[in-house]
């Protein structure tokens, strides 16, 4: 068989490389190589930015079987520096292939790889920094970029994915101002659904900024990397929790967290994918997407927190609320897309509530 | 929540006999509840009336009943044992019902319906409840009209229109179901399916064939947690039954958003259902629209298969929810660090493929509907969906025709029957475009890349093929021995080649987490995970998918040798690729290989580690067959490792007819005249110089298979023809066919010096029929101190003469006082449960042991005197396979078997029959047909069934005689003398019983008329004589004495 292959080799910071299948274009990149266990939803999940700064890899072998769906996606594009699969699917029945897809739109694929063996290097030694180059496979290259590669604690990602001004989605009901820290789409189609006029500010707004649209809550999003850097977005929780209620999803529970003393942490390697189960302090289990890879400690939550979900699998804090402050938190995605939608009423719904 | 702590001890309904729709999957799921439930401290009643199970093991529940599954039996059984609960979703549709029936005769009272109450076992099977419920709660169901009456019918067709499918409520796998594409088919089916149906009801669905079929199997606890362990995709669309169709895990084609809508439905459903365990929920769907299709409330089949796919143990978690246990509160035992509350990750992907049992049935109608016809499955696992499906085919392990001719490719895959998997390579061999085969199948063009990309890969193999080539093709599950045939190159350089596969995990969360159970397969990737180590490990090799002939009785075996070896502390590993069973439920054994069990994927296995040996008595004789080739492996590889138990020579002399006959003219034992053909010219010289009537069969035979009794020369002529065709690297052996014996069974251990004899069973039916399709006692019932004694002498002197160790299994016949020696098989037997169970010698868990070393003098076991009379019956699958023939004969047709014990032989075999769906009559009419050289002895067992209040029913003939002898019998027209005829009779369900041994071409023809209708219109028969004074015996016995209710332990007294 005569099959062209575009070389490619993944170099990791422990010294090791792999080889493989590249696809998309020719070029490089390094971050985070991270894994999500998702099934389903590799669309969603490659234009979700909170990957931004990380490559994806899927542990499930077969992505690209139905294709492009461009309906679903999160971002305008993908964010994730690369995706990572055991295969792509070169005919899917439906959608644009994922192969043609990467290959329009200069984005780096590798496959052809065993994933689960990187998955397991994961596990055991924690997130490892990466680099992958596409049409090449100097590994001894690869590995060099990988090693030297900042950490991701030291980069500056949330400018890049916000919005680069304020905008107004106008809606009758309740007006939120949103922070987005590089906010999935979904999350605006929840809060859309329930008619938020909704004011959208960068990442960098001000809370004079904020309460200029007068606002009956404000939401702040889900981010890449580490949540420390999200500093304006700290200042503007700090100042505005007790004069309006506030609600943040993923980075917006960390900044939450932060902003009211407590710390955060990086995790060895994260929640990644759509089966994690959570418990809320009813005792009631909820299965959630989750994509993150730092969490806020329970345990330095100041007084008047109560932790209000936590992880069933490993007890590490999964949302938190402050009454007096009106602080209502989450670190899943009940937007879901990708994922079960188990709380997506649960949480919006909730939310609207406590608006009102 | 703890558990209900007024649950302290639960009745568990076990499903009966394998047949069809209905496998060893019970068994998993029930044996995993036993478990789980007395983990918790919850004391088990278990009751079923299959032995071959490990369910019914005495060690398993607190109470064993092998009793008839019927109310009223098991309410007698709840006033005695008086349990707090009954778990209803153990055991099928059979369980189901069961529960239903005795809740409304109120068999129920002070017992709680624990998992799935009252209401969703009717919402899941009453069609017009169920589609109440879904309207309520707003999901979509397929316009449908539900009929109780055939008159119904036009009214049905204009408001459904054609094509339609036709549902019978409460039936197994289907049953009496299908799909009409005219108003005649339509009237047909009804009229069947009106019959089958307990309540007789039927529901007529506009088809949505050609959508996708989607399933999910959900589980909730009683606080309402709900998770999804598992989407499964079926490759073949709607129409063909879910059993039926090639089933892919994880749902692969979806996308998200799909895949949430359907996901959040099925919640929505089981939240309806109030349904507290595990529930299998089927959707159609196509361009973002879905249909609700039905609901399972219990475990099931699908269960089973998404319990193997995910290593999600559902029946175990399913059990502890209902007892009041909380999905977080329970440990997953796979990973053992998590809990069962979460959706299982999967990193590869599984393919399920059914095993139909139409080499058995040449007659039978092979089209695929949405009645299930096969028997069993395979289960293969792969990192991508090319070596799924190859590995998937190399494990059901059917015998292939190629076709090549388009016209009849397009036929096959327009009309699908078991052919069609393998025919969608075919057509790609032929040409055919991926769109041509789509619009002919409507399956998704995704699958049909997918095996395109199979059939370009062996068109590149054929033409110089290199090493990439090579190495892409394992990665697509190609095998070695395919490799050689396509590349020519040889067996050594494909292997210098390609090198070792690597095994990976099955752990339930895609590597996220550490897992602890050792469940693995194989692939073509970097990284094994399987770290070899010094200590000395077994394999077992398992049975692979149930099929007449290997059933569910080999996973008992292996099951218990593994159980055996494991007391005695030594590791043991299992391969095997049934997802059904308990032998591949993960913490079985020490390490489960789910593959295929070809040479090269067991040769794999032990260079893989440190094996001290193969054990391969165990699996039936598809594993019997792999020994003498492993041997040669070993040899040639220069392992370590031994073939435990009897040499392969030893079971070469066994199978080869000559080699055989050697022995036991050495041990002066008489066997029936018999010899070997390898051409049809010697085949007639030998049957002549035998002397008809001969039975004929190939060499390596499995149940009996293309097994015949030839009469004169022209059958064999037609026989040859069949027979070369099925086996042609083996002789045709043929011997005399002792006519009217009496056939014995007898299961013995040897362990090289002495013998263990477990049982010795007399068949009811007379020889000529299959064993494993015969009727069996224990003890024998008419054989004389002297015959006995010479044959437990046999049994020894063949045992020894062979040099078994470990299992040996006997059939001999008696006929005028001579003790012949039909066959000797050196491994487990189907009947091994079966004397385990009604003598309490755990025959297999004996010679696993011996197997290792044991001597049976150390093992302390000896041959048992019981009181007691145990009755196997068996099942057979008419009822689900139209166009078959029901007389009884050499090649086997059963698909399972009951247990009836009692302690007199009219009671147990009275518990036998209802058990295997013949329930013998107390009163009414009985018709009787039997052919004029039969008619003496017909003459005794009609004047016992007039005696005992039975009124008899005849055609001329047989009334003729019977007056004669001064029997009362009443005349009905023959079928073709016309109507009103004993068809007409059986329709109007005033027939209780059929007595009709075919003889002779005509009388057979009527037989296979009124068999047909007795079939389908679910009347009792009998097709022998001496199956027929067992039943009056029966019926005697009965109405003289109660039968007795007691626990296998009360008879066997462990």
């Amino acid at each position: 068989m005569n099959i062209e292959i575009m070389k490619a080799v993944l170099g990791l910071e422990d010294g090791t490389y792999v080889t493989g299948e590249g696809f998309g274009v020719e070029g490089e990149c390094r971050g985070e190589l991270v894994f999500s266990t998702q099934m389903t939803g590799y669309m969603e999940a490659l234009t979700d930015a909170s990957y931004f700064g990380q490559m994806l890899l899927f542990t499930y072998p077969l992505i690209g079987n139905y294709g492009v769906d461009l309906q679903n996606f999160q971002a305008k594009k993908p964010w994730a520096l690369a995706c990572i699969a055991r295969e792509i699917c070169a005919a899917p029945s439906t959608g644009i292939p994922m192969l043609r897809y990467f290959e329009d739109n200069g984005l780096l694929g590798m496959s052809g790889i065993d994933t689960r063996m990187l998955t397991i290097k994961t596990r055991v030694m924690g997130t490892l920094r990466a680099a992958l180059v596409v049409g090449d496979d100097n590994c001894e290259y690869a590995v060099e970029r990988a090693t030297t590669a900042p950490q991701i604690s030291e980069e500056e990602l949330i400018p890049t994915v916000s919005c680069k001004g304020p905008y107004h989605v106008e809606g009758r009901g309740k007006r939120i101002a949103v922070i987005d820290l590089g906010i999935k789409k979904n999350m605006v189609i929840s809060l859309r659904k329930r008619d938020a006029d909704l004011y959208v500010y960068p990442y960098n707004a001000s809370a004079t900024d904020i309460l200029g649209s007068k606002p009956d809550a404000l939401f702040i999003s889900n981010g890449p990397g580490d949540p420390m850097h999200a500093t304006h977005a700290i200042q503007c929780v700090k100042e505005l929790a007790g004069n309006l209620p506030i609600f943040g999803i993923c980075m917006g529970n960390q900044v939450c967290g932060l902003a009211l003393g407590a710390k955060t942490y990086k995790m060895k390697f994260g929640h990644r994918g759509t089966n994690q189960p959570v418990r809320n302090s009813e005792g009631k289990i909820f299965i959630t997407t989750q994509n993150h890879g730092y969490a806020v400690a329970a345990d330095t939550l100041p007084e008047g927190c109560r932790v209000s979900f936590e992880n069933v699998n490993d007890g590490t804090l999964e949302g938190f609320t402050n009454n007096d402050l009106k602080v209502t938190t989450v670190q899943f995605h009940p937007e879901a897309h990708g994922g079960p939608r188990d709380t997506e009423a649960f949480f919006f719904d909730s939310m609207f509530r406590r608006i009102s | 929540m703890p558990r209900f702590p007024h649950i302290k001890k639960v009745l568990l309904i076990g499903s009966g006999p394998i047949q069809i729709g209905q496998a060893a999957e019970f068994d998993f799921s029930g044996s995993q509840a036993c478990r789980a439930l007395r983990e918790e401290g919850v004391k088990v009643v278990l009751v079923n009336s299959n032995p071959a199970t490990i369910q019914t093991d005495p060690d398993m529940a607190d109470e064993v009943y092998i009793e008839p599954l019927r109310a009223d039996i098991i309410a007698k059984i709840i006033e005695k044992e008086r349990p707090d609960g009954i778990l209803s979703g153990m055991g099928g549709q059979t369980g189901l019902n069961m529960t239903a029936e005795l809740a409304e005769r109120g068999a129920l009272k002070g017992v709680e319906i624990l998992g799935t109450p009252l209401e969703a076992i009717y919402q899941g099977e009453d069609r017009e409840k169920f589609r109440e419920l879904m309207k309520k709660i707003g999901e979509p169901v397929p316009i449908s009209y539900i009929l109780n009456d055939i008159r119904q019918i036009d009214e049905a067709l204009n408001c459904v229109g054609l094509p339609a499918i036709v549902r019978p409520a409460y039936t197994l796998g289907g049953a009496g179901g299908g799909i009409a594409q005219t108003k005649e088919e339509l009237v047909r089916i009804t009229e069947s399916g009106l019959n089958r149906s307990r309540i007789r009801q039927v529901l007529i669905e506009q088809s949505v064939q050609g959508w996708k079929e989607i399933e999910f199997e959900v589980m909730r606890d009683a606080s309402d947690t709900c998770v999804i362990i598992c989407g499964m995709e079926n490759v073949d669309p709607m129409g063909i039954h879910t059993g039926e169709s090639v089933v892919v895990a994880p749902i692969l084609t979806l996308r998200d958003d799909e895949f949430q809508m359907m996901r959040s439905a099925a919640i929505k459903i089981i939240r309806a259902l109030d349904v507290q365990g595990g529930c299998n929920i089927q959707f159609a769907f196509k361009e973002g629209d879905y249909r609700v299709i039905e609901v399972n409330p219990r475990v099931s089949r699908s269960s089973a298969l998404a319990s193997k796919a995910t290593g999600y143990p559902i029946a175990r978690v399913a059990a502890k929810i209902a007892i009041g246990l909380r999905l977080d509160e329970i440990t997953n035992s796979v990973t053992g660090c998590t809990m069962a509350s979460f959706e299982p990750a999967i990193d590869y992907v599984v393919v399920k493929v059914p095993r139909w049992p139409f080499d058995k049935f040449k007659s039978a109608d092979r089209t695929l509907t949405t009645a299930m016809k096969s028997t069993g499955e395979v289960m293969a696992i792969g990192r991508t969906i090319e070596e799924a499906f190859k590995k998937a085919l190399r494990s059901v392990d059917t015998d292939v025709t190629i076709h090549t001719n388009p016209s009849e490719i397009r036929m096959i895959l327009s009309r699908p029957t078991d052919e069609r998997f393998a025919c969608l390579f075919d057509a790609f061999r032929q040409g055919f475009s991926v769109e041509e085969i789509f619009n002919l199948t409507k399956i998704t063009p995704f699958f049909l890349e997918k095996i395109k990309n199979i059939v370009e890969m062996e068109r590149a193999l054929a033409v110089n093929a290199g090493i990439e080539d090579i190495r892409r093709a394992k990665k697509y599950g190609f095998s070695n021995l395919e490799l050689k045939e396509l590349t020519g190159k040889s067996w050594k350089e494909i292997e210098k080649i390609i090198g070792a596969p690597t095994y990976k995990m099955v752990d339930t969360c895609a590597a996220e987490f550490p897992a602890t159970t050792p469940y693995f397969y194989s692939t073509w990737e970097t990284e094994s995970e399987i770290v070899p180590d010094t200590k000395q490990k077994v394999l077992i090799i398992g049975s692979g998918p149930i099929r007449i002939g290997q059933g569910i009785e080999f996973d008992y075996c292996t099951v218990h040798a593994v159980m055996a070896l494991r007391e005695a502390g030594v590791i043991v590993h299992i391969v095997n690729n049934n997802p059904e069973t308990v032998s591949t439920d993960s913490d079985t054994s020490d390490r489960l290989f789910f593959e295929p069990m070809q040479l090269e994927d067991i040769m794999n296995i032990l260079k893989s580690d440190n094996y001290y040996g193969v054990m391969v008595q165990f699996g039936g004789q598809n594993s019997v067959n792999l020994a003498v080739p492993i041997e040669k492996e070993i040899k040639r590889l220069k392992l370590a490792t031994k073939i435990l138990g009897t040499t392969p020579d030893a079971m070469d002399i066994a199978e080869d007819r000559d080699r055989f006959s050697l022995l036991l003219d050495k041990l002066d034992i008489p066997a029936p005249p018999n010899s070997s053909a390898f051409s049809v010219e010697e085949a007639h010289a030998k049957a002549k110089k035998i002397g008809y009537p001969v039975l004929v069969r190939p060499s390596y035979v499995l149940g009996g298979r293309a097994m015949e009794i030839v009469h004169d020369e022209t059958e064999l002529d037609v026989y040859m023809k069949e027979a070369v065709r099925v086996s042609r690297n083996h002789p045709v052996l043929i011997d005399s066919f002792l006519q009217n014996a009496i056939e014995l069974d007898v299961d013995a251990v040897c362990d090289g010096s002495e013998v263990l004899i477990g049982g010795i069973m007399e068949h009811i039916e007379e020889a000529g029929v299959h064993s494993g399709d015969s009727a069996c006692v224990i003890p024998t019932q008419s054989l004389s101190k002297s015959v006995l004694l010479r044959v437990r002498d046999y049994t020894r002197k063949i045992a020894l003469g062979l040099g078994v160790i470990g299992m040996v299994n006997l059939q001999l016949a008696v006929k005028n006082d001579i003790v012949y020696v039909l066959e000797a098989n050196p491994r487990a037997s189907r009947t091994v449960p079966f004397v385990s169970k009604a003598t309490g010698i755990p025959l297999a868990k004996i010679a696993a042991k011996t197997m290792m070393g044991k001597k049976l003098s150390e093992l302390g076991y000896e041959e048992r005197d019981i009181k007691h009379v145990a009755v196997k019956e068996v099942l057979l699958p008419f009822n689900k396979l139209p166009g078959v023939d029901t007389v009884l004969g050499p090649e086997m047709k059963s698909t399972g078997e009951v247990m009836g014990i009692d302690y007199d032989f009219g009671r147990a075999y009275y518990k036998a029959s209802i058990s295997a769906d013949n329930e013998l009559p107390m009163q009414g009419n009985v018709f009787i047909s039997v052919s004029n050289e039969q008619k003496d002895e017909v003459i005794a067992i009609s004047r016992k069934l007039k005696g005992l209040g039975l009124t008899l029913y005849g055609t001329s003939g047989t009334v003729e005689y019977l007056t004669q002898a001064g029997i009362e019998a009443n005349l009905v027209r023959k079928v073709q003398e016309g109507s009103p005829n004993v068809i007409d009779l059986l329709r109007r369900g005033e027939i209780r019983l059929i007595i009709n041994t075919p003889k002779g071409k005509q009388s057979r023809q009527d037989h296979y008329q009124i068999m047909r209708a007795a079939v389908d219109y679910a009347v009792p028969y009998i097709t022998t004589l001496q199956a027929a004074k067992a039943a009056a015996h029966a019926i005697d016995a009965l109405k003289k004495e109660k039968i007795t209710l007691e626990p296998i332990s009360h008879y066997i007294g462990v």
